[in-house]
Formats: C-alpha cells, structure tokens, sequence
C-alpha cells in the first residue's frame, strides 16, 4: 500500500462520490416528465468517445517510446487488440488475447 | 446478448422469483465479462498492496469499473481525492445518458429506485434497455435483479481477485495491460458509429498533447479542461446530433 489506510478510504470515497454522482444527476434534474436540454444529450453522447481516449492515453502515461524497448509490447499488444477485434468483435476475446500477449512479451521478450 | 424467449417462457414464475430466474441467463454475458475484469481488478490491486478487503470495498462503493482501473494509479501516487473526484466524474459522465436514457423506464420503481440509480453499469443498462416483459413480474423487478446480479458478480470477482492474488501459480507482470485492452476495445465500438469519431479523436488528441506539455503526473486535469472545452467549442459542427436527441431516446427499446 502506498497510501494510509484513512486515505485509502477517503480516495474510495470521492471515486464513489464522483459514480454516485453521475448516475444520480439525469433523476434528481429531472424528476417528471421534463425533458433534458439538448445540451445534456450533446455532451451525454460525445463525452464516451473522448473519455475513451483520454482512458487509453492514460494507460500509456508512464510508457517511454525514446527508450528501448520503445513501447513496443504496449504497441504490439494493442495492435493484437484491434486486429482480433476487427475479426471477430469479440470483446472478451479481445481483451484476453491482447492481455496475454502482452504478459507473454513483457515476460518473455523484453524481459 | 439475446436469449431466446421461449427458453424463459417455459416455467412461468411470478414475482421475484420470476425476475431472478428471467434476469440471470440474460446477465450471463456479464458474469463473464465481470468475472474477468473484475478478478483482475483484484490481483491488480493486490500487486500495489491493497488487498481483498480493498478491492472489495472499492467495488461495493464505487461500483464502475473503468474508473476502478484508473483508480488503482492513482492509489500508488500522491494522496489527492480532489483528483480522484474530478477523474471520477470526467470517466463516468456517460451515466448521465444512461441516466437519461432510462428516466422513463426507472418511473414508479419506488422504493428499488435510488438501488436502480447505484447499480447502473454500462453493461446493465444494456440488459435493462432490453428487458422483457414478463407476466406477473413488475419491470422493476427485473431490472432490480438484474441489477444486484451484476453487482455481485463484481464485488465477489474483485475480491475473489485479491484473494487469488497472492497464490497464483504463475506469473501476473502485465495483467495490468487488460485495463488498457478494455479501454481500446470500448474506444473501438465507439468508433463503429460515425458520428463519435470526432469526440473519440478529441479526447485522445488532447490528452495526449496534454501528457508531452504537462507530464504523466499531472497532465488528467490540463486534459479533462481541454476535452470538455473543445467538446463544447465544436458543440455547432457535432450538434447534428443534438436535434437527434429525441432519436437516440428511442434508441433504448
């Protein structure tokens, strides 16, 4: 553990405070029959996309491609990850081959 | 996804026995999914040292799985829950349109309504928008079953995962990368619709100009800023969509 238990508990806190949060908004905003501006359906519809990206970004972060091995596995792995999505839109199957190719070249290849 | 609906019909059951009995072959695709990413959650969480109890109260509280997987980064840096809190709401902001989406279906739940409001998962809001309808099973039911069913395929898996963690007989280096590997496979799909690829270009683009100007240590922020600023900037050029609201409404049927 790198942080105390207390702030362990309080980090769990404000990442539930934040689900709790988005999921409660659309209810509590509109109770009846009131129909949601058209704002919230924008950003409702184009934030998964781009929150998606940042996600993906964000696994990369500490990845260095000035460096040996270059990111490669990282890159390989995800490649891995599209390809077996592409052919069989799989997403189980997807996650699973691109997991284990990737532990097979960080364990294996690029030790 | 779809299960056949004579395979239900057979045995008529009526109240919750029959909304448990209807909802679990249905949840059965996320029993797989979760088992998975859920088990490894755990092991992921063990890695840095926090164990089942951890991972199962991080599951129970803050039941949203991509957010977990992120979380568990920023549970081996500096403590900042004022972070933790931004990155959760920027990684959830889709359940404001699950939210949305089901305004109308979670009507008249009652008492299993703020339940409802919890469990709404991506994936649940799948097997909810394509409930069936059962004779002598309130909707409400189902969705509370189906509901509660995912959720404790969850909780059980992240701490099932903590608990493997430290005896797996073999090596667990890189099972991290299956966080990564949701991530593509979630940004895949988005990108099968045409009009996502825009925001989907958005969000990695600045998010990676982000990290080479700020660093990996604080370029979330800088980049939540700049996606939500952009997003809203090209709000006219997108907005195609936004007359197509009424649309997407229906979408959910």
């Amino acid at each position: 553990m790198y942080l105390t238990p207390w702030q362990t508990f309080v980090m769990i806190l404000a990442l539930a405070a934040g689900t709790l949060l988005t999921r409660a908004l659309p209810f509590v905003l509109f109770p009846e029959n009131r129909r949601p501006p058209a704002a919230v359906y924008y950003l409702g519809r184009v934030l998964p996309p781009a929150v998606m990206g940042l996600l993906v970004v964000y696994c990369l972060k500490a990845v260095r491609f000035t460096a040996t091995p270059y990111g490669l596995p990282e890159l390989i792995s995800i490649l891995v990850v599209c390809l077996l999505h592409a052919a069989k839109h799989n997403t189980l199957l997807s996650i699973v081959g691109g997991t284990v190719c990737y532990m097979l070249l960080e364990q294996r290849f690029f030790v | 996804m779809s299960i056949k609906q004579k395979d239900l019909a057979l045995k008529p059951h009526v109240g919750w026995t029959g909304a448990f009995r209807a909802a679990f072959p249905r949840t059965l695709p996320v029993l797989t999914g979760y088992a998975f990413l859920g088990m490894a959650f755990g092991i992921l969480m063990r890695t840095k040292g926090y164990g089942p109890l951890w991972s199962g109260l991080m599951s129970a509280l803050a039941f949203g799985g991509s957010i977990q997987y992120a979380a568990v980064a920023l549970l081996t840096t500096a403590f900042d829950p004022l972070q933790a809190l931004l990155l959760s709401l920027m990684v959830n902001a889709r359940h404001l349109f699950y939210g949305i989406a089901m305004l109308q279906k979670y009507r008249g739940a009652g008492r299993l309504k703020p339940a409802l409001i919890f469990l709404l998962t991506d994936e649940t809001f799948s097997v909810n928008c394509a409930a069936p309808v059962l004779p002598g099973v309130k909707p409400a039911q189902f969705y509370f079953a189906a509901s509660v069913l995912d959720y404790l395929y969850w909780v059980l898996a992240s701490i099932a995962g903590g608990f493997l963690g430290g005896v797996l007989p073999f090596d667990t280096t890189g099972i991290d990368f299956a966080l990564t590997a949701l991530f593509v496979v979630i940004w895949l799909e988005q990108l099968k619709q045409r009009e996502n690829r825009i925001p989907a270009a958005v969000g990695a683009c600045c998010s990676a100009a982000c990290l080479w100007l700020f660093g990996a240590e604080s370029f979330i922020i800088p980049s939540m800023v700049a996606i939500m600023a952009l997003l809203l900037a090209l709000a006219k050029p997108l907005g195609g969509s936004m007359e197509g609201s009424a649309k997407e409404e229906s979408s959910c049927t």
